[in-house]
């Protein structure tokens, strides 16, 4: 790759012979950094991984161990004998899936309306809907908490999911993309007498499944590691999402805190995620790269 | 374009426009205009909100507590943005080498973004555990007796930095290699005929043309860290002089409003949260003719 590059770009360099056997040593500076940069970003994770599989007493050890000696699982039984484990795992799951797919069909069908519709206003309201993307997130807390409470919805799974499904952002990067979509088979499904459900669910869903993708992602994201949201509108057992949980796990009964089960519960709340994101990395980085925009 | 005409073509914007429109009115719209409404009231949840002109914003001048959250905040910027701002540069610089196995670190780098700031806070809780944590044990073996980290004021404030550098740095480096790659190989190949160094390279080549997405990279950082919050109401250890002493915007916002049930003066110190957002970042877009580089096609 890089020879061929030096031949076609300058033509009076001499090309190197870039046998595997000078590659290594050349590059051994990098090497060593890319070793490092993979060691600081993994590292706190394994150190995680190892603390929630020791016992109680091997936790306090000095020097640390890295690989636990015994091996025991009895912190993710006793994170289970604290909290309703499957509840809340199923609350984190439901909440994030709900909540994306909510959001998905609602920005969709609003970007269809912003994009394959022409009616009187349409700019305006989009503006109007870009402008709500200014106010930060604690200006709505106070607010949207009165609203849900006076909804009836504190502790239910509504205060978690509902407001989660309007965004002006999801309909802001929905639009981008049908608006780059050709308008070729639509035109010809309009002739054909197609009506514009039809057209939505047929030809503009499936030609933008990259954009519906990253929005899936960074929704889901966003909800599964949501946490001041949660904190006020689920704080009842039975409704409470993993972050929360995790967080109330830091004082345990006893004045120290039990950093084993801590960090069971951290291995529980990051595994999807991570998960997830090694097997669709693509979506993630998109996800995340346009939630930077939102602000 | 849809060829539908006059009744039967609004009965279809109402199909698809409704739901979005409805949501965005009653989850965002109103929210947003009750909260401004509710700057200039005194209401606990209990009694009838009461109209208070500015008293709010009175208040919060006068207020010890928002002044020094204020002053917390501004610090843990003045501390983690310009050595974010530079290593993620740092970082996107290294990672944009075609070298085998790149793609490995750049996966790496991208875990902490992934993971929620719930984790990561209570990962690095426990690593700077003065008495048990990795950081201390390290420091330990070339003999230096680490501080309380999370247990002060101060030292907390550096165990947050560090953390949160950790976890956004990769985000950083992802930007700039999108402004990176973008740059035409063309300029590079240039230079290198004139014998430019890659010092010179990266000065005037790399720099002015990746400054738009500087430009960008610090307009976020900005909006997003005067928001700061999870990490700092999850990282001081309970009941210590961090734990009474630290607090930024949003954990003072949070507090008056489910702590104390002051629902006004907690919306009016959102709103003064918002104007100094929306100052800072005007103030940004000012001062980008100065140094931000736009190439002309």
């Amino acid at each position: 790759m890089r020879s061929t590059n030096a031949l076609v770009s300058t033509p009076h360099a001499v090309p190197t012979v870039s046998l595997p056997t000078r590659r290594l040593p050349r590059a051994l500076p990098q090497v060593i950094v890319m070793l490092v940069l993979i060691a600081v970003m993994v590292l706190p994770f394994l150190w995680m991984l190892s603390t929630s599989l020791k016992a109680q007493q091997y936790i306090l050890e000095t020097p640390p161990r890295l690989i636990p000696d015994p091996i025991t699982l009895e912190s993710y039984t006793g994170l289970a004998d604290r909290i309703d484990l499957a509840r809340t795992v199923f609350n984190s799951a439901y909440v994030a899936i709900a909540g994306t797919i909510g959001q998905i069909i609602v920005s969709a069908m609003a970007a269809f309306a912003f994009t394959r519709m022409q009616w009187r206003g349409r700019d305006v309201v989009f503006i109007l809907y870009l402008t709500t993307m200014m106010i930060p997130s604690v200006v709505l807390v106070i607010p949207q908490f009165i609203l849900v409470r006076s909804l009836g919805w504190i502790n239910t799974y509504a205060a978690l999911i509902v407001p989660a499904m309007f965004s002006a952002f999801g309909t802001f990067l929905l639009r981008q993309s049908f608006l780059g979509l050709p308008k070729d088979f639509e035109e010809a499904a309009v002739v054909d007498g197609a009506s514009p459900l039809t057209i939505f669910l047929q030809i503009v869903l499936p030609l933008s499944q990259p954009a519906l993708a990253t929005l899936a992602v960074f929704s889901f994201m966003g909800l599964w590691n949501a946490y001041l949201w949660p904190l006020f509108v689920a704080r009842q057992a039975t409704v409470q999402t993993l972050p929360v949980a995790l967080a109330t796990l830091q004082a345990g009964p006893r004045a120290l805190t039990e950093w084993n089960m801590v960090m069971a519960g951290a291995v529980i709340t990051v595994l999807p995620i991570l998960l997830l994101y090694i097997v669709a990395q693509r979506w993630f980085v998109r996800g995340v790269i346009s939630s930077g925009i939102k602000g | 374009m849809i060829g539908q005409r006059g009744l039967q073509k609004w009965k279809w914007i109402f199909f698809f426009l409704a739901p979005s429109l409805i949501g965005m009115l009653l989850f965002i719209v109103y929210p947003i205009l009750s909260s401004f409404w509710l700057s200039f009231q005194d209401w606990n949840m209990l009694s009838a909100p009461k109209f208070v002109g500015l008293d709010n914003f009175n208040a919060l001048l006068a207020d010890k507590d928002f002044w020094r959250a204020l002053r917390y905040t501004l610090n843990f910027i003045v501390l983690y943005v310009p050595a974010v701002f530079v290593l993620g540069l740092a970082l996107a610089l290294f990672l944009n080498q075609k070298l085998r196995g790149m793609i490995i670190v750049r996966a790496a780098t991208f875990l902490p973004v992934v993971a929620s700031w719930v984790v990561v806070s209570l990962i690095w809780k426990w690593i700077f555990n003065p008495q048990y944590g990795l950081i201390n044990h390290a420091l330990s073996l070339i003999g230096i007796t680490g501080p309380a980290w999370l247990f002060e004021p101060q030292t907390a404030l550096y165990a947050m930095v560090i953390t949160s550098i950790w976890k956004d740095v990769g985000y950083m480096a992802l930007l700039y290699l999108g402004g990176l790659q973008a740059i035409s190989e063309t300029y590079y190949e240039a230079a290198r005929i004139d014998g430019a160094s890659r010092w010179q390279q990266l000065r005037s080549i790399t720099l002015p043309l990746l400054s738009p997405t500087m430009f960008f990279v610090a307009i976020t950082l900005l909006i997003n860290y005067f928001q700061i919050f999870d990490q700092v109401w999850l990282m001081p250890m309970r009941d210590s002089a961090a734990d009474r002493q630290v607090e930024v915007i949003v954990t003072e916002v949070v507090k008056n409003a489910f702590s104390y049930s002051k629902m006004g003066y907690a919306s009016a110190m959102s709103w003064v949260l918002f104007v100094l957002i929306f100052i800072i970042t005007f103030v940004q877009l000012r001062l980008q003719k100065r140094w931000v580089y736009y190439e002309v096609d």
